[in-house]
């Protein structure tokens, strides 16, 4: 195997004098920076994860008191028994945490910053001190969205999405100070978001190592970079419109009072302009990952390579012209809906595509189930029932029935926990020897994942069902209604359920911070893959290589004939590979 | 506990009902083909130190024909979804006999008008809006004398089409009755029908179907179908009183 | 034009290692183009929301002029056109190897710039003063006696203020900041002579920032003020 000259400590030209505070805090490294956005994902994660215990404690035994609520603020939870002041701020909390500061970051925030140079052959992104601009806005904006669950009256109740009229007047939603501070929040995410973005399309186009051509690019950047193209063009229309809701909720703005000329609908069409291309912003990024841990896992290379990349960017094109069909019985006129139907519809075939490419990279494989390739599977699997019951509500007629419904709730939590949540875990797990040159544990990782995997079908498979009883979303309490009680045991089951696959995640979070300082010390390539990542050491050094890498090949020669190894990465060169033609500024 | 969709109220559900089943067929198929292949082949391709995989980068004609078929499959779908579709909420789909029921939304109740024994639903004005008149009845009106205003209770006739007059005071809600399968937003500023045809007289309810706040959870009020006497003799029963003063 | 700053002539411009070709654009560029295209999208987001709240509006708009000074805007125009223009005669003047004239023409976009954010926020304050705020006419001002009278619109006041006030607003914020840029750059690497005829990527790239704040400038006059 070819050993490209790393660099000891040092990038190219400098010395490596740095404090601690610039090495580690302030640092410009898009390593560091990775790492950063880990444990600050991370901690959003548990965040996200308690409230959503306190939602599902609400659901399955309503009105009773929940253990540990004692210490909860009495407007909120008098005697432990939740509040609808309170639990409306749970659900809103929850989509809110998940989305932005938990998937969003764990996915783009980590992986973009982290893989990107790294899989490239660079010595850091193109712009290093904007990459830590970008995670300090990120780390202020997590700092208040924090904020607004502790201000008088807490936090926002309008749901993550935030619909208006309820959001733009406390008269109306009974929240105070905390609805600016949503809004304030996004505005600086929306800054993060694209000063990141600007960074990884820039790096993806000017940076890359000789001989990395675009179609020799591994799967995972292909999809960081699209995403990066989607974020930079969407969130600046969700920073719009936190900021005319900001304005509408403290200058007295008009955009969206019926009784002055607004239109209420036109937050949900900024909103989902938006929000629908940032749904993919949460899949892509996944779908990338879980190629790198498919290929390796089955020793060969990719299936219909150029395929997943037309298919990256057609979902990623079409992702741009489906925006309403969260808005089907919004009121939109209806011709608008017929016209959204059929392009939701097309979105499935890219979609699709992908899934039958990863399943033809397993066949005839010789696969290997380490923790990573057991979550990538995972992926597969819990994806394609996610994606297929998205069929279910791109048939308006049908969509009229299950919109906000607990169906909906279960194809997000499909495609959000048992994709992208999957694919984060099983990339946590295969590049932890990058980061801190240690190995997670495998036994723990194992029982972490099958856990997981159960309890994670067990919580939400059930809710396609009470979805298609009725159960409407954001409810309180269901007992209310006559026809949701007798899915009351379900909802039980499913509160049950979720606190065991909670419980399940404790196994997670050990072996992460255990095996960080305990775990077994990585060898340079532990998982024997192709990625120029593995050329250097473990963990990697600043600036990563002193001289880039010369790549020949593309990302997925596993069980190439010729070699012996079964896999062949890719700056090896063999006697048959010729040198690649540089570009004129190479030496 | 019903394991499957509700029992079917309206015109509209036994279609919807079809759809839905036949997208769970046709969903079936990649479901387990995708699900049964991965068991299959984590199986039978169950790695062995010393041997490599298949070396392979792709099939074009295969991933033509598994693209194609989606395609053609989603396409086929929308354009049978769309007549459909049109039928429930187009711009001409209300019948021209549907009888008028209106529904005013606002934190947390549902405020119900019925036309009264002239068939016509009274103007209403915003701002005539108080808590002695609710639906903000114009009562100069000539229509509006006899309509029928009840809070979180829903009259309705059976088998003949009733087209609901939608709107909401304050914040977005949304009319939902899950036998009858229809749900629509109602939306402040916006005037919005939506019709159907309750075919089945009894007691259902309707859920407000969009956080509205607060007491989105208790938005509940109690739909009852009657047989075409029925409804008659209710609607007499309930008539408005001539009142001295006028309200 | 010299080409002296293109990417591959062995410059600073090149990425510091041997890297596949890219777009023979270098990095910097790059990357405010890229962050340009996020910008379009944002004034989009609000321009956009205009056009639909305007054209949707219950009543007629306000006639342009009743309650903008058109003239005063106006001057305003030409002055952050005229700001472009000395931005190009600045870069011009660097890539030709003269520093000195950069420093001049660099110095008037500065004012240019400032002035434009200096007569903006007197338009603002007047504006005020007359009783037109964001949430539209203010009880007992001039303009509220004028819808009084049925001079002006009250129906459609409340989406003019609005939109007015958040457009030129945040048009208003990115001027600042390019001037606070341009001032930035002006002080620590123009005046001590760190642009050279080889490389002033800062010029190039603050003056795509400022042409575009510009353009954006021109859209918004057309559609708020004299449409």
């Amino acid at each position: 195997m070819t050993t490209v000259a790393a660099s000891p400590h040092t990038g190219h030209a400098h010395h490596d004098d740095r404090s601690f505070v610039t090495k580690y805090i302030f640092s410009t490294d898009h390593k560091i920076i990775g790492i950063q956005f880990l444990f600050l994902s991370l901690f959003f994660l548990l965040v996200g994860g308690i409230l959503a215990m306190q939602i599902r404690w609400q659901l399955g035994f309503p009105g009773k008191p929940m253990p540990g609520g004692g210490i909860l603020p009495q407007t909120m939870a008098p005697g432990g028994v939740i509040l609808p002041e309170y639990y409306l701020q749970l659900v809103t909390m929850h989509g809110t945490f998940m989305v932005f500061f938990a998937i969003m970051l764990l996915l783009v925030g980590v992986y973009a910053n982290f893989i990107i140079p790294l899989k490239l052959g660079a010595h850091d992104m193109a712009f290093p001190r904007i990459n830590m601009a970008s995670f300090w806005s990120a780390f202020i904006s997590g700092i208040l969205m924090l904020s607004s669950m502790f201000v008088a009256d807490g936090a926002p109740r309008a749901g993550w999405t935030m619909y208006v009229p309820l959001s733009a007047r406390h008269d109306y939603s009974g929240v105070g100070f905390g609805q600016e501070l949503w809004s304030i929040s996004i505005i600086f995410f929306g800054l993060s978001s694209v000063l990141g973005s600007l960074n990884y399309i820039t790096t993806v186009i000017n940076n890359r190592a000789p001989g990395m051509t675009w179609f020799r690019m591994p799967l995972s950047v292909w999809a960081l970079f699209i995403t990066a193209v989607l974020g930079l063009l969407a969130v600046p229309v969700l920073a719009g419109a936190a900021i005319m809701l900001l304005f509408e909720q403290v200058l007295g703005t008009h955009f969206f009072d019926p009784s002055a000329g607004g239109q209420v609908l036109l937050w949900q069409h900024l909103f989902w302009f938006f929000g629908h291309p940032e749904v993919y912003i949460l899949i892509l990024p996944a779908m990338g990952l879980v190629s790198e841990l498919i290929a390796n896992g089955s020793r060969k290379p990719i299936f219909g390579y150029h395929s997943m990349v037309f298919a990256i960017v057609g979902i990623a094109f079409l992702s741009w012209i489906v925006w309403g069909h969260h808005m089907f019985v919004s009121g939109m006129n209806p011709t608008l809906g017929s016209s959204f139907m059929v392009t939701t519809l097309l979105i499935a075939v890219p979609t699709a595509i992908k899934v039958f490419n990863w399943l033809s990279t397993m066949w005839r494989g010789n696969l290997r189930f380490h923790t990573p390739m057991l979550h990538a599977i995972g992926f597969v699997t819990m994806f394609t029932i996610g994606g297929l019951s998205g069929i279910f509500m791109a048939a308006t007629p049908v969509d009229m029935f299950i919109h906000d419904t607990y169906f909906i709730v279960a194809h997000i939590h499909y495609v959000l926990f048992g994709g992208s949540l999957f694919a984060i875990f099983g990339s946590i797990v295969f590049w932890f020897p990058k980061m801190f040159g240690r190995m997670m544990n495998e036994g723990l990782g194992k029982l972490h994942f099958w856990l997981t995997f159960i309890f994670f079908n067990t919580t939400f498979f059930p809710m396609h069902m009470i979805g298609m009883a009725g159960h409407m979303r954001r409810l309180y309490d269901p007992t209310i209604y006559e026809f949701l009680r007798p899915v009351q045991p379900l909802n039980v089951f499913i509160s049950v359920n979720a606190f065991l696959l909670f419980a399940a995640q404790i196994i997670f979070f050990v072996n992460f911070w255990w095996s960080m300082f305990k775990g077994e010390k990585a060898s340079q390539n532990p998982w024997e893959d192709n990625g120029l990542e593995w050329t250097l050491p473990n963990p990697a050094p600043h600036g990563n290589w002193e001289t880039p890498p010369t790549v020949y090949r593309g990302p997925y020669e596993f069980s190439a004939p010729g070699v012996t190894e079964d896999y062949l990465p890719q700056n090896r060169k063999l006697p048959t590979d010729r040198e690649p033609a540089l570009s004129p500024a190479g030496h | 506990m019903n394991w499957w969709l509700p029992p079917q109220a309206s015109n509209f559900a036994p279609r919807i009902d079809g759809m839905f089943t036949a997208i769970l067929i046709i969903t079936a198929i990649p479901f387990f083909l995708v699900e049964i292949g991965v068991l299959i082949f984590i199986f039978k391709y169950k790695g062995r130190a010393g041997q490599k995989g298949h070396y392979t980068h792709g099939n074009t004609r295969l991933e033509m024909i598994w693209t194609a078929i989606p395609a053609v499959t989603m396409v086929a779908l929308g354009l049978l979804s769309n007549s459909f579709w049109v039928q429930i909420k187009g711009r001409n789909s209300v019948p021209a006999d549907a009888y008028p029921v209106g529904v005013h939304a606002k934190q947390f109740e549902w405020w119900v008008t019925l036309p009264g024994p002239d068939g016509k639903l009274g103007r209403t004005v915003d701002s005539l809006i108080s808590k002695a008149n609710p639906t903000g009845l114009d009562t100069t009106d000539a229509g509006a004398k006899d309509d029928i205003v009840t809070r979180n209770q829903m009259h309705l006739p059976a088998g003949r089409p009733v087209v609901a007059y939608l709107t909401a005071e304050d914040v977005i809600h949304s009319f939902y009755v899950p036998e009858f399968r229809v749900r629509q937003d109602v939306v402040p500023g916006m005037h919005i029908k939506a019709w159907f045809v309750a075919t089945v007289p009894g007691k259902y309810e309707i859920g407000c179907s969009q956080l509205c706040g607060l007491g989105h959870y208790k938005m509940r009020a109690q739909v009852t179908v009657h047989t075409q006497a029925d409804f008659d003799a209710w609607a007499k029963e309930h008539a408005p009183q001539p009142k001295a003063g006028g309200e | 034009m010299s080409h002296a700053m293109a990417v591959g002539q062995g410059g600073p411009m090149d990425p510091p290692f041997p890297a596949e070709r890219g777009v023979d654009v270098y990095n910097k560029k790059l990357g405010m183009w890229v962050f340009l295209a996020s910008e379009v999208m944002f004034f989009a987001a609000l321009i956009g929301s205009y056009i639909i709240l305007r054209f949707g509006a219950p009543g007629p708009w306000a006639l342009p002029g009743v309650v903008l000074n058109i003239k005063i805007t106006a001057f305003n125009t030409f002055l952050l056109i005229c700001s472009s223009v000395s931005m190009v005669k600045a870069y011009a003047a660097v890539s030709d190897g003269d520093v000195g004239k950069m420093k001049f023409w660099l110095l008037m976009t500065i004012l240019g710039g400032a002035c434009f954010v200096g007569i903006q926020v007197f338009e603002y304050i007047h504006l005020v003063e007359r009783g037109f705020v964001p949430a539209g006419v203010r009880e007992g001002s001039e303009l509220a006696e004028m819808v009084a009278k049925g001079e002006l619109p009250g129906a459609t006041m409340g989406l003019y203020g609005s939109t007015f006030f958040t457009m030129t607003g945040f048009h208003g914020f990115h001027v600042t900041c390019g001037v606070i840029s341009m001032l930035f750059l002006y002080l620590t690497k123009a005046l001590p002579g760190k642009y050279t005829q080889q490389d002033h990527a800062g010029i190039e790239v603050v003056g795509l920032y400022w042409h575009f704040v510009d353009l954006v400038w021109i859209i918004l006059f057309t559609i708020v003020y004299l449409i």
